[in-house]
């Protein structure tokens, strides 16, 4: 399912630097139903410049990055035998999606400073880490969260999946997992000459439960004795429903 | 057919769920079980959530056990005096292990604890079922004649007695309040019904004829589960009602294929058959905690500091 999310827009913008990352919104939402099953999103835009272009090797970074939410990543040891957890490490803001696509090796498109300091790639992303001073290697801990969202394909780096048309046009496809959580999906879009940013453009992406999925969800949370009833009666319901038909069939 | 389950947050095949909902629905209607101590697991290998699988569980046994205790009410097979003691010390157990439950979870522990659990009661369970099933199919090879149950014990010493009309006996309320405890709390903890604890201990512990026991386990099973449920949806929001809806339209039917199924076996053949199931789904939660993950770091929901 290919969601064309981002439509050009071409309309003169009073220009504020020598090149401007140009992109608009047609759609800003990503609604999971019932049967969702993961979803595309398809990016691209354009370059405006008033002035001629500039010199020095041109780069488009693409992020998308799911709400951060503090997350506790534990660590198993053998204790008596068994493999349990024992020490915890706190990250206090870990997204639970983020995807970034570059245009080129992203060492080339955008330096270590920028790189820190906008918070790019996913190491310089994940932040805000406390850990008891039993433990020593917090960067294990780190490594293995990426690990593990990378493996779940929650974390992508996509080097080098950014199409870059006459250096003006640009666009990239982001695949979104099923295993999706709700909130505003922020989407950076970075204009790099030499790996120093010259221009960005944010944006957000909603991502919402709609329907039957939204309804339940909301009400799990907002009326839990009410939910709690209607689950029992539904349980009860199917039960009696079911002895009533089979005792149906048997005579 | 790919279905999102809007507690979970995870999106999972619906005929795989429906499949394992039937396929626990005909074990159950065959050894005459609950099934959850075998969905349990089972979810969570599909990559379910422990807390939401344990807490979506216990609400699938409601729809299961409300359907089963309508046939022993037809054939006036439950003691509701015997129901109602086991009940009230299901209701307290299922609060005790609800409370044991959240805090172990804040500590990050709750997979160990629920894993543990089902290793000990189902390495027990199946391991006595199944020496006591081949004690039994060796017996009736030789034609020996069945043990004759010990008629008085113990039990019978506890003050606050109590006459249970349809179980033809009078013992301390006791017993019966502290099997109802035990099973409560595991209700909790496990995500089960209890029945596989609660029915030896009715019959070996409690002296109760066999052919009310299974009627009066249900009749308590639902009032428990159904709390369970309910202290699940209120205080961890992890019942999912989606997930249970899908398990129990498998379950029924599969049930009710079960049991056509286990009319034509042979008792000793059932449980034994039974006692190797529980015994491997134990082996393998064994094998998973005794053997190193392939990944040592979990992530998990923060909680509040």
């Amino acid at each position: 399912m290919i969601r064309w999310l981002f439509a050009l827009l071409l309309v003169a913008l009073p220009a504020a630097a020598a090149e401007e990352v140009v992109l608009g919104l047609s759609q800003s939402e990503v609604a999971i139903t019932t049967n969702f099953n993961g979803s595309e999103i398809f990016v691209f835009g354009a370059i405006k410049r008033d002035a001629p272009m500039p010199e020095g090797d041109m780069g488009v970074i693409v992020t998308i990055s799911g709400p951060p939410v503090p997350v506790s990543v534990r660590k198993k040891e053998r204790r008596f035998g068994i493999w349990v957890n024992t020490d915890v490490v706190e990250i206090e803001a870990a997204p639970s999606y983020y995807a970034v696509a570059t245009s080129g090796p992203l060492e080339d498109v955008l330096s270590t400073r920028e790189n820190i300091l906008r918070k790019v790639s996913v190491p310089s992303m994940i932040q805000s880490i406390s850990a008891p001073t039993t433990v020593l290697d917090a960067t294990g801990y780190v490594n293995a969260l990426i690990r593990i969202r990378e493996n779940a394909e929650a974390f992508q780096l996509l080097e080098g999946q950014v199409v870059v048309d006459d250096d003006t046009l640009f666009r990239t496809r982001i695949k979104l997992p099923a295993a999706l959580t709700e909130g505003a999906y922020q989407t950076r879009i970075l204009l790099t000459r030499d790996g120093a940013v010259v221009d960005q453009y944010q944006t957000a992406i909603d991502v919402r439960k709609v329907g039957l999925e939204r309804w339940l969800y909301s009400l799990s949370r907002n009326q839990p004795f009410l939910y709690g009833l209607m689950s029992l009666a539904i349980a009860i319901f199917a039960g009696w429903s079911a002895s009533a038909a089979f005792s149906l069939l048997r005579n | 057919m790919q279905i999102y389950l809007p507690i979970a947050e995870v999106s999972v095949n619906a005929f795989l769920l429906l499949g394992l909902g039937g396929m626990v629905g005909v074990l159950s209607g065959m050894f005459g079980v609950g099934g959850g101590f075998l969905m349990t697991p089972l979810l969570f290998f599909i990559g379910i959530p422990p807390a939401v699988a344990v807490a979506t569980e216990a609400n699938q046994i409601v729809a299961s056990s409300f359907s089963g205790v309508l046939a022993h009410f037809r054939r006036k097979t439950v003691d509701l005096r015997m129901g109602v003691v086991l009940l009230i010390g299901g209701l307290v157990g299922a609060a005790l292990g609800v409370f044991v439950f959240n805090y172990l979870k804040s500590l990050g522990q709750v997979d160990l604890l629920v894993k543990l659990c089902y290793v000990v009661f189902l390495g027990v369970i199946g391991g006595l079922m199944f020496i006591e099933s081949l004690n039994a199919i060796r017996k009736t090879a030789k034609g020996g004649a069945v043990p004759k149950r010990k008629k008085h014990n113990w039990i019978h010493k506890l003050p606050f007695k109590m006459r249970f009309r349809v179980s033809g006996l009078y013992i301390s309320v006791i017993p019966p309040l502290l099997v109802g405890l035990v099973v409560g709390i595991l209700a909790a903890i496990m995500g089960v019904g209890g029945g596989f604890i609660m029915v030896p201990a009715m019959i070996y512990l409690l002296g109760m004829p066999t052919k009310v026991v299974v009627g009066t386990s249900l009749f308590q099973i639902i009032f428990v589960t159904a709390f369970t449920t309910m202290l699940h949806a209120t205080t961890n929001f992890t019942v999912d009602v989606v997930l249970a809806v899908l398990l129990l339209v498998g379950g029924v039917i599969g049930a009710q294929i079960g049991t056509r199924i286990g009319v034509k076996m042979k008792a000793e053949q059932l449980r034994i058959l039974l006692a190797i199931m529980v015994l491997a789904v134990c082996g393998k939660l064994a094998f998973d905690l005794l053997v190193m993950p392939s990944e040592l770091y979990s992530i998990g929901a923060a909680e509040g500091h």
